[in-house]
């Protein structure tokens, strides 16, 4: 009755041969290296790469011990830091600005094992192997104030197109307001912006003589440009991470409006906080050089006073001719003609259509690029339109030198967020609290697991010693499962490692308590092993179903270092059902199960 | 080797009087302290900003407070974490003018009187999030109460479920009073053992039932009573052996874990005493008091005697 068929027997074999495989990967740990990825879409990651990779390497000497390729990436494997700082630098040097050198660690586990199996160590959460987490706020009101002060700009544009007379164009709050001076001008003017704004609704209303056409965007408007500038701003951020050279970097929208930014490794906060932070976002528009102003004076109506580097004012109007999101592509670079400091900008098709018809109507006077960070506006550079400019290929140039092309380029390509965005959650953790995170997690959970298979095997004697092997198996099973699925082990997820294996005796326990109590009564050895396993199994399932039901509602509700907890608690739970009702039956019942006349068992 | 060896049982029904309102001062105690005190939040839920700093030799940790008042961080509460080298400095949200960059701000403060500074870690939460965490949190409770209750009215019966929800809330309960006394912070993680313990020590509730279930269909003429007594008296070895292995785990926690795992920790070992009790001898009098019987279980014996024997 205790005997297992043969097909029970191989698939706990190969259950636990797939565990060892998997959870082998943990025990080489890991060894600094280099990763090196294309930034444009037209280079890949290919054996030639490759081949220039270790080309590079072998002429600087330092002799990587792996280099591999990957899907998006080339890999170099180092016996030190010290060979791999040398190594990112000499790269980089090489490489030039098409590629991102970046600082990693590889596991140092044999080739075959990510070959074959596609084994993995543990993916080590931020707490246990340093770096930083940020939860970001995207703006949501900013983002439809900014659309509404743009849609305000292709009104007046859209009236004045179709030779509309209209007085003038405000906005209060979220209603965009054109006056008319008679009802006639207003109807034409409604059914022509009907036409060109789907996504707004409008009604009239008559005040002071004015006759009045209100904007408002609909909701499902509202939704849409919501939407599209957290898209905007994930690319954002996603190209501002890749300035920092980070590799493994997470970017990800969470909620309606926010965003996690997890950087692995980065230790210097300040520089990746200045990166991210930088909540700038770009307008261009006209300058006004009818009026004069001077220090402490009102700026006239419709037009704005802004600093610029230097400190000197400059009244410029406030309508937007251009904002941020109309750049694809900013370049520093010199200008042809006298090989001063330029930045090269492409426009997209709708910023170039705008950018034409603007410069047309203002040839001679003055345009002003203005960098918004935090509400505060400065003055990048106030050119002179010198002609109509179409295309959309656009270069600024004078009073500039090198760097601040560079500058000027980097914050046009990158400056450019839909929405601002503010930094409403940071944990940072260094590299040797994470060291020590993971041998505390450790430490604890090795003495605990030696405690408990000290008692079992002192209490329970044999069936103690089966229940400890069990025990063994759920946490390779449960390690193993960990590093197949890449799931993120962080601190409270050692912690639940820990736990699930403390809880996971208890399926044993009741087993052993369930086996002791039928001998008891006078069931035969055989027959009491096997009544425990069937009697006990119905209150396996339900206590372990209870926890999981905790475990589940954990992974639901939880955020950051609870899920990571609830995960392990889920995933243990499933490991613990397996060893301890299957692993240790198999092991009884090699052991007891094939001898016909069983008169005692070691159950203590 | 064996601890209990009990040749009768022990009447446990009879000091349910006794033992529930043991429970219901404890209990009221617990929720006295809560209303008064009040759950210490940590930075999690209430928002602002932890420092963890590392000096080279011990800290002097008036100094560092002294530094900190001069560039006005007055409400900074500054501490030594774990060892005298480590300082632990939390600056409340509304004294927080820099939101994310305070930490950058502190640290080169720190740093001009001693150069060695290394910081460890920096948690920086906004009031939103913090909004958020206890929303969520509450809800989870919320949904793992229901979850038991609904699958252990699907297994047992709607007796059942009420009565380990209740005995198990009154052990959450406790835990939290506990937090509420000592002033313990009550962090995130925290929270989580808070919901595991919910999840565990219904286990101690679901195996005293499964005894009960099986006893009232062998033990045919017994009193309720005694049913109940014998379930709880044979699964006592098995409740005390299982949970002193868990607390095994977890003291090695407690001890080794560092001061992240500590509250963890702490939480859940208060949690794992109080649950062996409030398994025992709270949920199984409330069974008795909601009027558990046979007849929850076992059809009339009349059915049986009709059934056809080929």
């Amino acid at each position: 009755m205790n005997q297992y068929p043969l097909w029970k027997y191989l698939l706990i074999l190969f259950a636990l041969l797939m565990g060892l495989v998997y959870t082998l990967p943990n025990f080489y740990g890991e060894a600094p290296a280099v990763q090196v990825l294309p930034l444009r879409s037209s280079l890949k990651a290919d054996t030639a790469l490759l081949a220039r990779v270790d080309e590079v390497l072998k002429t600087a000497q330092l002799n990587p011990d792996v280099v591999s390729l990957d899907a998006t990436s080339v890999k170099a494997r180092f016996a030190d830091t010290d060979t791999q700082l040398k190594a990112k630098d000499v790269l980089q040097a090489q490489l030039g600005e098409d590629y991102m050198v970046a600082l990693n660690l590889l596991s140092r586990s044999p080739q075959w094992l990510p070959d074959y199996f596609n084994a993995l160590p543990m993916y080590l959460g931020l707490d246990l192997r340093g770096g930083v987490h940020f939860l970001m706020q995207v703006d949501m009101k900013g983002a439809l104030d900014k659309a509404l002060e743009s849609s305000s700009g292709d009104i007046r544009s859209t009236l004045r197109e179709a030779n509309i007379a209209y007085s003038g164009v405000s906005r209060d709050g979220s209603v965009v307001t054109t006056k008319f001076r008679d009802a006639g001008a207003r109807s034409k003017g409604e059914e022509e912006l009907k036409q060109r704004f789907g996504g707004v609704e409008f009604n009239t209303s008559e005040a002071g003589g004015d006759f009045l056409l209100h904007g408002r965007l609909k909701q499902q408007e509202q939704l849409r440009i919501q939407e599209a500038a957290i898209q905007q701003n994930l690319i954002t951020l996603r190209n501002r991470v890749n300035e920092l050279g980070v590799a493994e970097p997470v970017i990800q929208q969470q909620g309606a409006d926010r965003i996690v930014v997890q950087l692995p490794g980065v230790q210097d906060t300040a520089r990746a906080k200045e990166i991210l932070g930088r909540t700038a976002t770009l307008e261009v528009r006209l300058v006004d050089d009818e009026h004069q102003i001077g220090a402490g004076a009102v700026a006239p109506f419709g037009t704005e006073i802004f600093k610029d580097s230097d400190g000197s004012l400059l009244l410029v109007k406030k309508s937007v001719i251009l904002t941020g999101e109309r750049i694809d592509d900013a370049q520093p670079g010199f200008d042809s003609r006298n090989n001063e400091p330029a930045v090269h900008i492409n426009l997209d098709a709708v910023g170039a259509r705008k950018f034409k018809e603007a410069t047309r109507e203002n040839v001679g006077k003055r345009m002003a690029i203005i960098l918004f960070e935090k509400g505060r506006g400065e003055v990048v550079t106030a050119p002179v339109i010198r002609e109509e400019i179409g295309g959309g290929r656009v270069q600024i140039s004078g009073r500039m030198n090198t760097t601040e092309a560079n500058d000027t380029a980097l914050l046009l390509r990158a400056g450019a967020l839909a929405a601002p965005m503010e930094i409403i959650e940071e944990r940072t953790v260094g590299p040797s609290l994470g060291a020590d995170n993971i041998k505390r997690g450790f430490d604890s959970t090795k003495i605990g697991f030696i405690a408990i298979a000290i008692f079992m095997i002192v209490y329970y004697l044999m069936f103690g010693t089966v229940s400890v092997l069990a025990l063994g198996a759920n946490l390779l099973l449960l390690v193993a499962l960990l590093s197949m699925m890449q799931a993120t082990l962080t601190l409270p997820g050692m912690a639940a490692i820990a736990l699930t294996l403390g809880m996971a005796i208890d399926s044993n326990v009741l087993i052993n308590e369930r086996i002791r109590e039928e001998l008891r009564n006078g069931v035969p050895p055989q027959g009491a092993i096997h009544a425990g396993y069937e009697n006990a199994f119905a209150t396996i399932l339900d206590t372990n179903i209870t926890t999981l039901i905790a475990g589940i509602a954990l992974f639901m509700f939880g955020s950051g270092p609870i899920k990571g907890f609830a995960v392990v608690l889920c995933l243990g739970i499933l490991t613990s059902m397996f060893s301890a009702v299957m692993v240790s039956r198999a092991l009884v019942n090699l052991f007891y199960g094939r001898k016909a006349r069983l008169n005692k068992v070691a159950i203590g | 080797m064996e601890f209990f060896k009990i040749k009768k049982d022990i009447p446990f029904m009879s000091y349910g009087k006794v033992t529930t309102s043991i429970s219901l001062v404890t209990f009221l105690l617990a929720v006295f302290f809560l209303a008064t005190k009040g759950l210490n939040f940590g930075v999690d839920f209430t928002g602002g900003t932890v420092l963890e700093v590392h000096y080279a030799q011990p800290a002097d940790i008036n100094k560092v407070r002294e530094q900190l008042v001069g560039v006005g961080l007055k409400e900074a509460l500054v501490q030594n974490f774990g060892s005298s080298h480590d300082v632990l400095i939390q600056v409340p949200l509304k004294q927080n003018t820099m939101g994310a960059k305070l930490s950058e701000h502190v640290v080169e403060t720190l740093r001009q009187q001693d150069a060695s500074v290394e910081l460890r870690r920096v948690e920086f939460v906004g009031p939103q999030v913090g909004k958020d965490l206890v929303e969520n949190g509450a809800m989870a409770l919320l949904l793992v109460s229901l979850g038991i209750v609904g699958y252990l009215w699907m297994r047992f019966e709607w007796k059942f479920g009420l009565a380990a929800i209740i005995a198990n809330l009154h052990d959450v309960v406790i835990i939290l009073g506990f937090f509420a006394f000592f002033q313990w912070e009550f962090s995130l993680s925290v929270l989580a053992a808070v919901l595991a313990v919910l999840g565990y020590s219904v286990n101690e509730s679901v195996v005293v039932f499964d005894r009960i279930r099986e006893n009232f269909r062998k033990m045919r003429k017994t009193e309720v009573s005694e049913i109940i007594d014998n379930a709880i008296t044979r699964t006592m070895s098995r409740t005390i052996i299982t949970h002193g292995s868990t607390q095994m785990m977890v003291t090695s926690m407690l001890f080794l874990g560092g001061e992240t795992l500590h509250y963890f920790a702490l939480a859940l070992t208060i949690g794992i005493l109080f649950s062996i009790y409030s398994s025992v001898l709270v949920a199984s009098p409330l069974l008795m008091m909601f009027g558990v019987s046979r007849e929850d279980f076992i059809k009339p014996e009349k059915t049986e005697a009709e059934e056809v024997l080929p």
